[in-house]
């Protein structure tokens, strides 16, 4: 048992136990309270740039599964790499059992030279994070020294990083083709689309697809600030202009909005689990959501031919847009479970 | 929300049995709450008098009445509702409300079922229907044949391959249900199947899958969520009411609870479910193949579980939805600003632990398997599996300190021990790792997964550690943290290290010390059902050490004032004391304090957070108790409406400064401790039965010759005569013996004379200042020598000299100035003639205390609670004497589900839950109470074998009686001569023993021809597979109504002649007057 710490910008710490790479981790410290999926939430990209804390107390329980992959698509990850800059838990599982394990937590985060630490009181982590906003911070070994100034992932261009680089192709030919501005996309959106019969075309988060002929366009999901995206919301644009649907999720929501000419506002410690409430505006339809972002659309700036799709039903925030004339629409959390693809591929 | 609905019927689920028990007094209070939020006026049919949904200003009208559809017709008729709620009264509840629909009432008088509807239920409950309704949505379920006869039993067994499971359709808890390896062990339980239900489901056995709960809310625009998983340790095989219980589920990977989320949602949205809804799956180990166990389309045991594991009202919510609210419309009743529809997320982990109570059943297999033995459960949270298992495994409250530094249990054979799971289970893993056993070994032996097993290690590794130190010097901090994280109690560490050296208690103290010197205390946090992502006001709080700091701030303004709670129901201390400390909160803070209350069982209504401004839900022990004191600094703590738990606590929380509201330390320990107690009544003049305290055999044998057998053998500090008996011979005393000193080394055995043919009374009373305030006698319908939790209580009494009272209420009287009580108190006592023996002196609240209250209409626990407040008291000027009506209390007993005990009844108490009824005299309170625990008026033929001279004598009235109205008597031999020498006629029937000869009573119980059986053993001795014993047995497994005692018989058969169950009337609670 090494001792680390946890090291807060304003100079709180939290006392605790190294586990993983054994190593100084620097991030926004931000908290998720999903009880399960800590394989998919560190490959998120989502988290990139972040240190990520778990609020469920006993972490590591079913180990990591292998990477098999199917259509080049990772089946058990979100992404090909870890995203988080470090993990905080309390109760670190040293043991796991699984049959589908191939290795602990503890082991892939070393493979992936990824710090963690154990023993932190997160419940009380989680609290001062929730009063007083995300905070930068560093997971610190004993034996390494508090850096003097902390990274922050908010200046940069988080996009850019997490985006794929060049254009690839899934799927058959011959179906609708369907353009997907990869922002950071997760693999259970490409696992979701490939199954559905199109062709799809991931392009680069500045790629300008107009130059292709294509029939519809998703935006991805993404981390960080959507301020950095000028040229994917110039493309959006201008997909608008030719009338191809579209269809934003989470990033993609804030950069359709932006696209639109709205705004978008940083919330105070952002929206990370598995049980966000939506409601689908002016409906008794109710959903429980999956969601992880810092940002969000400001529904009081949306111009008079757009609409909140979507509300929040804890704080009220906005969960996704649309536009009248029912062609282009996003959403700002996962669509796992209802029939969002479908109606955007109706459309095409 | 539905405008129609003015008033609504709840029915209720009667009394505590095995698979249905305090659950739904909190599901159904929850229900009624949310009614009368909305303004609905609500009628309850609950005869179990001892519930909290059956108190004043609870449900608007109550009637004491069994839950059938004869009565609940009569009572739509009577108060003509728009509504009816069926879903939170458990399986009584339900299977009325099926048979309600079926024969049309609820179409005859217009009535309204709110919430999932009936087709709805019956496509959940009927096999067949309910595997067609799921394959028509792609959903597995586990194969299995519906089969009507034996022959079809069999065949479907060999088709599927064994091992197979059976079970009776259309029963509670799998009743009538197990595992079958062979055609010989399916022939025997089928029979036993078909004696409970018509219809009989054979199926595959999934033996070793895991066992994976999802509690799901609809409401009717289609909206669902899945608000809890559950996961049990012990793997399929073991009913999910006798598993361990974790949740939320540990070893599922996101990709698995997503399935089996999605699956539950759709099959709750298919089915039609408006409400709340369990979805049990078994859930393959090695893949993620899945089968659908059972849907129970009403609130549960898990889903009352799920409510105290999350903090999300389940049955207000589902209550709610009924009414045709939306789950948007209604608010989280923790943070009070966002939504119902949400699905809480937990930060910590919950373990459900069963507690049975098998020790007091003679004969029963400890066993346990597909039904269900558990008399009630406990609930522990925590940070760590370690912390929460061990807290648990204290709970339960059988002597255990957790999962290690227990006293070694004796196993023979622990493979076996292991493979074939007892009630002990988890205490053969600790010495099976102590033997050596790795958790590859115990995991192929169990199936237990592996995960929990490792942290199972954890703890004995951190065991280890400690015991291979001396002194507490050498405990370091990083080691004694590490132990208090992994949930070690002071007393734990203490014995592993100092092994015995010195005393329990001084031991616990000295760590506690020595714990407090390095800082080390637990924290409070709160159970917001958001893992603290919004701010919440949550009061409802555990302790853990895995953590810095507390959620909560402590006022330190000594407003407060801590109730301690019951724990875990188990035989002889129930829902009647989750009455009793509902009550005194409601005083408390009506008084203008604030009422904190400490309690862990998920089953009351006392752990509802809406109950107290601070709900502690954790250990009742000296340590927790203590942890919270410090931090809570209340005003006092009261000790005495919990029953004996906190009562056993309060001589150590008395000495380490806690303030006991009302009767004092020392005068409680002057009433418990034998000797004490025995010179004060020798004092005051006070005769009890002689008893002496002693050491040795020979001193023993000594004292018999002076008193005589038979002798009341027990060790001085009883809760509900546990390991006591009654000796009839040197033998019995012998045998009996061995065993009880092993029970308690600490306090010898204390040996009295056991009075005959004597009334047993009980004076429940509140004094103040040593003078009684208010008190109620009542008596026992059985001779003493039956438990007074076994026995039938009548109130006001009926057949009690003017003289007798009178010197019972002087001989309270005395007691209570000498022991200046001031609080609730309970004497027992033996009369015979007028002469009156002291046997029993409670200083707290008893379990008839809800029964007088509510049959007299004077509160005890408010007056007993403003007395120990401080309050100004008036007492009341009624007097039992001026009632018009009398109340009998009646016991359940579920010998059903305890295969192979015999259901015979003595010193030692065996019922696990009552009923209350109200008459207009004696005959139709008896009937009603009767009809309530599950008795029926019989049709023809009775069975009776009366025992000896005496109690042959005592049966002659009712015999004749019966005989007038037409019954057939059948006799076994002695009582055949003589109801025949006093001109009875019978037929003789002939034991088990008597072959040869016809008919065979055990073949007359198989064939159904009898209707009711009498069967007074003729001592005390439990000689097992006598003949007694099997003709006892077979009753009980075909479904035969057995009374056992011969006044309770008597009472029995009067009533049913004397009056007929059109003549009952349907009155209300508040019609009583």
């Amino acid at each position: 048992m090494k001792e680390a710490v946890l090291h807060l910008e304003n100079g709180l710490e939290f006392q605790g136990y190294s586990f993983g790479y054994e190593f100084l981790a620097e991030g926004e410290v931000v908290f998720s309270t999903s009880m399960v999926g800590y394989p998919e939430a560190l490959t998120d990209p989502n988290y990139e740039g972040q240190i990520l804390c778990i609020t469920y107390p006993l972490i590591g329980n079913y180990g990591v599964p292998d990477d098999n992959k199917e259509n080049g698509i990772s089946l058990n990850y979100e992404s090909d790499k870890i995203h988080v800059k470090g993990v905080i838990v309390l109760d670190y599982s040293f043991n796991y059992s699984h049959w589908n394990a191939v290795k602990s937590l503890d082991q892939w985060l070393k493979e992936n030279k990824i710090p963690g630490i154990y023993g932190v009181d997160t419940r009380e982590l989680t609290k001062y994070l929730r009063d007083h906003g995300s905070q930068l911070g560093a997971i610190i070994p004993r034996g390494f020294n508090t850096p003097s100034k902390f990274y922050n992932p908010n200046l940069e261009n988080q996009v850019a990083k997490v985006s794929c680089t060049e254009v690839t192709k899934y799927g058959k030919e011959g179906g609708k083709k369907v353009v997907l501005v990869d922002c950071g996309v997760n693999n259970s959106i490409l696992r979701k689309l490939v199954s559905r019969d199109v062709e799809l075309i991931r392009v680069p988060w500045d790629y300008d697809f107009n130059t292709l002929e294509y029939d519809g366009v998703i935006v991805s999901n993404g981390p960080g600030n959507p301020e950095f995206c000028t040229e994917t919301i110039k493309n959006i644009q201008v997909a608008m202009e030719k009338n191809k649907p579209v269809f934003g999720i989470c990033m993609g929501n804030q950069l359709l909005a932006k696209a639109a000419g709205a705004q978008t506002v940083k919330l105070p410690y952002g929206h990370r689990s598995h049980n966000q409430p939506v409601r689908l505006a002016g409906t008794e339809k109710c959903y429980i959501t999956s969601q992880n972002h810092s940002y969000a659309v400001d529904n009081n700036s949306l111009g008079a031919d757009w609409e909140p799709m979507f509300i929040n039903m804890n704080d009220g925030s906005n969960e996704g847009i649309r536009h009248k004339n029912g062609r282009f629409f996003g959403v700002q959390f996962y669509p796992d479970n209802n029939t969002l693809f479908d109606d955007f591929l109706n459309l095409l | 929300m539905d405008k129609s609905i003015k008033k609504v019927i709840l029915l209720g689920s009667g009394a505590l049995k095995i698979g249905e028990a305090g659950e739904f007094d909190y599901s159904g209070s929850q229900a009624i709450k949310a009614m009368r939020e909305e303004g609905i006026e609500t009628i309850l049919i609950n005869p179990n008098i001892a519930t909290v949904q059956t108190s004043e200003g609870v449900a608007d009208k109550i009637y004491f009445l069994p839950v059938t559809p004869f009565y609940v017709e009569k009572v739509i008729q009577k108060e003509k509702p728009q509504g009816i709620l069926l879903a939170f009264g458990g399986q009584t509840a339900l299977n009325c409300g099926v048979k309600l629909y079926e024969q049309g009432i609820l179409e005859k008088y217009n009535l309204k079922v709110l919430g999932t509807p009936v087709q709805a239920i019956m496509d959940t409950e009927d096999r067949e229907l309910f595997v067609k309704k799921l394959d028509e949505i792609d959903v597995k379920t586990i194969k299995s044949h519906a089969v009507e006869n034996i022959e079809d039993a069999v065949a479907s067994a060999a088709e599927l391959g064994y091992p197979v499971i059976i079970r009776a359709a259309y029963a509670l808890g799998g009743l009538g249900s197990g595992f079958c390896d062979n055609e010989e062990e399916l022939r025997k339980l089928a029979e036993k199947s078909f004696s409970y239900s018509p219809q009989v489901l054979v199926e595959k056995s999934l033996k070793g899958w895991k066992e994976i709960e999802f509690e799901v809310m609809r409401d009717r625009f289609d909206n669902c969520i899945a608000v809890c998983n559950m996961e049990n340790f012990d793997p399929l095989g073991i009913h999910t009411g006798e598993s361990i219980v974790v949740a939320p589920c540990q070893t599922l990977t996101n990709q698995e609870v997503v399935k089996l989320r999605e699956l539950a949602i759709r099959i709750v949205k298919h089915v039609g479910i408006v409400g709340e809804c369990n979805v049990q799956f078994a859930f393959d180990t090695n893949s993620e193949d899945y089968r659908v166990i059972e849907v129970n389309a009403r609130l549960s045991r898990s889903s009352a579980l799920a409510s105290k594991a999350t903090g999300y009202p389940l049955a207000f919510v589902a209550a709610k939805l009924g009414l045709g609210y939306g789950l948007f419309d209604l608010k989280n009743s923790v943070t009070k600003t966002t939504p119902a529809f949400f699905e809480p997320t937990l930060d910590y982990v919950v373990c459900k632990i069963p507690r049975w109570d098998l020790s007091k059943f003679h004969g029963v297999s400890r066993e346990i398997g597909s039904s269900m033995k558990s008399v009630g459960e406990v609930m522990s949270i925590g940070r760590t599996f370690e912390e929460t298992i061990q807290k648990g495994l204290r709970m339960i409250g059988q002597g255990a300190h957790g999962f290690v530094a227990n006293k070694e249990i004796v196993v023979e054979d622990i493979d076996k021990a292991l493979r074939q799971p007892t009630d002990k289970r988890i205490f053969v893993i600790s010495k099976a790792f102590n033997a050596g056993y790795t958790v590859e070994q115990i995991h192929e032996l169990t199936k237990i997964d592996r995960w929990f097993l490792d942290k199972l290690y954890n703890i004995k590794i951190t065991a280890d550690e400690l015991r291979a130190l001396n002194t507490l010097e050498e405990v370091d901090f990083e080691l004694l943290k590490r132990a208090k994280c992994q949930g070690f109690s002071d007393f734990q560490v203490g014995r592993l290290v100092l092994k015995d050296s010195i005393d329990g208690e001084e031991m616990a103290m000295a760590v506690r010390n020595y714990r407090k010197g390095f800082g080390l205390a637990p924290v409070v946090k709160q159970i917001d059902t958001l893992a603290a992502e919004y701010p919440a006001q949550a009061n409802y709080l555990y302790l853990t050490y895995n953590g810095t700091k507390s959620d909560v701030d402590f006022k330190g303004d000594r407003k407060s004032i801590i109730v301690l709670g019951s724990g875990a129901y188990r035989i002889g201390s129930s829902v009647e004391f989750d009455w009793c400390s509902v009550n005194a909160l409601q005083t408390i803070r009506k008084s203008g304090w604030r009422g904190v209350m400490i309690n862990y069982n998920p089953e009351t209504v006392s752990t509802d957070y809406d109950m107290c401004d601070r709900l502690y839900f954790d250990e009742l022990t000296f340590e927790r108790v203590m942890d919270i004191h410090d931090l809570e600094n209340p005003h006092g703590m009261v000790v005495s409406v919990g029953g004996q738990i906190p009562n056993n606590l309060a001589i150590r929380l008395d000495a380490n400064g806690v303030n006991l509201l009302g009767t004092s330390a020392s005068s409680i320990d002057n009433a418990e401790d034998r000797h004490k107690f025995s010179s004060l009544m020798d004092e005051l003049g006070i005769d009890q039965p002689k008893w002496k305290e002693l050491t040795s055999l020979s001193d023993i044998h000594k004292f018999v010759e002076q008193v005589g057998y038979p002798v009341l053998v027990r060790p001085s500090y009883v809760l509900s005569g546990a390991a006591m008996n009654v000796c009839s011979n040197d033998k019995e005393l012998e045998e009996f013996l061995s065993l009880a000193a092993n029970v308690s080394k600490k306090h010898p055995v204390v040996v009295s004379e056991f009075v005959r043919h004597a009334k047993e009374i009980e004076f429940d009373a509140v004094a103040e200042n040593g003078k009684v305030i208010a008190y109620a006698i009542s008596e026992h319908i059985e001779f003493a020598g039956v438990h007074s939790g076994d026995a039938t209580i009548q109130f006001p009494p009926q057949k009690l000299y003017v003289e007798t009272a009178r010197r019972i209420k002087k001989i309270a009287r005395k007691t209570a100035e000498a022991l200046k009580i001031s609080g609730p108190f309970n004497m027992q006592f033996l009369a015979k003639e007028n002469d009156i023996k002291v046997i029993e002196c409670n200083l707290r609240a008893s379990r008839s205390f809800p029964f007088v209250s509510k049959v007299l209409k004077i509160n005890f626990i408010e007056l007993a609670t403003k007395v120990m407040i401080g309050e100004e008291v008036t007492p009341p000027a009624k007097s039992a004497f001026d009632l018009d009506y009398v109340g009998i209390k009646a016991s359940q007993f579920s010998f059903a589900r305890l295969q192979k005990a015999d259901p015979i009844l003595g010193v030692d108490m065996a019922s696990t839950g009552e009923v209350g009824c109200i008459g207009d005299n004696t005959d139709e309170a008896i009937l009603k109470s009767m009809l309530s625990v599950g008795y029926s008026i019989p049709k023809k033929n009775i069975l009776i074998s009366s025992g000896d001279a005496k109690q042959k004598a005592e049966l002659l009235k009712a015999c004749r009686l019966l005989a007038d109205k037409g019954y057939t008597i059948y006799a076994t031999g002695g009582s055949h001569k003589y109801l025949s020498e006093n001109n009875i006629p019978s037929i003789r029937a002939y034991w088990p023993t008597e072959e040869g000869n016809e008919p065979q009573a055990l073949e007359m119980l198989q064939n159904k021809q009898i209707d009711m059986v009498i069967n007074i053993p003729k001592n005390m001795t439990h000689t097992e597979l006598t003949n007694g014993y099997r003709i006892r047995r077979a009753a009980v497994d075909f479904n035969i109504p057995l009374i056992t005692n011969t006044r309770l018989a008597s009472a029995f058969i009067i009533s049913f002649c004397n009056m007929t169950e059109d003549e009952i009337e349907i009155k209300s609670w508040d019609e009583y007057k």
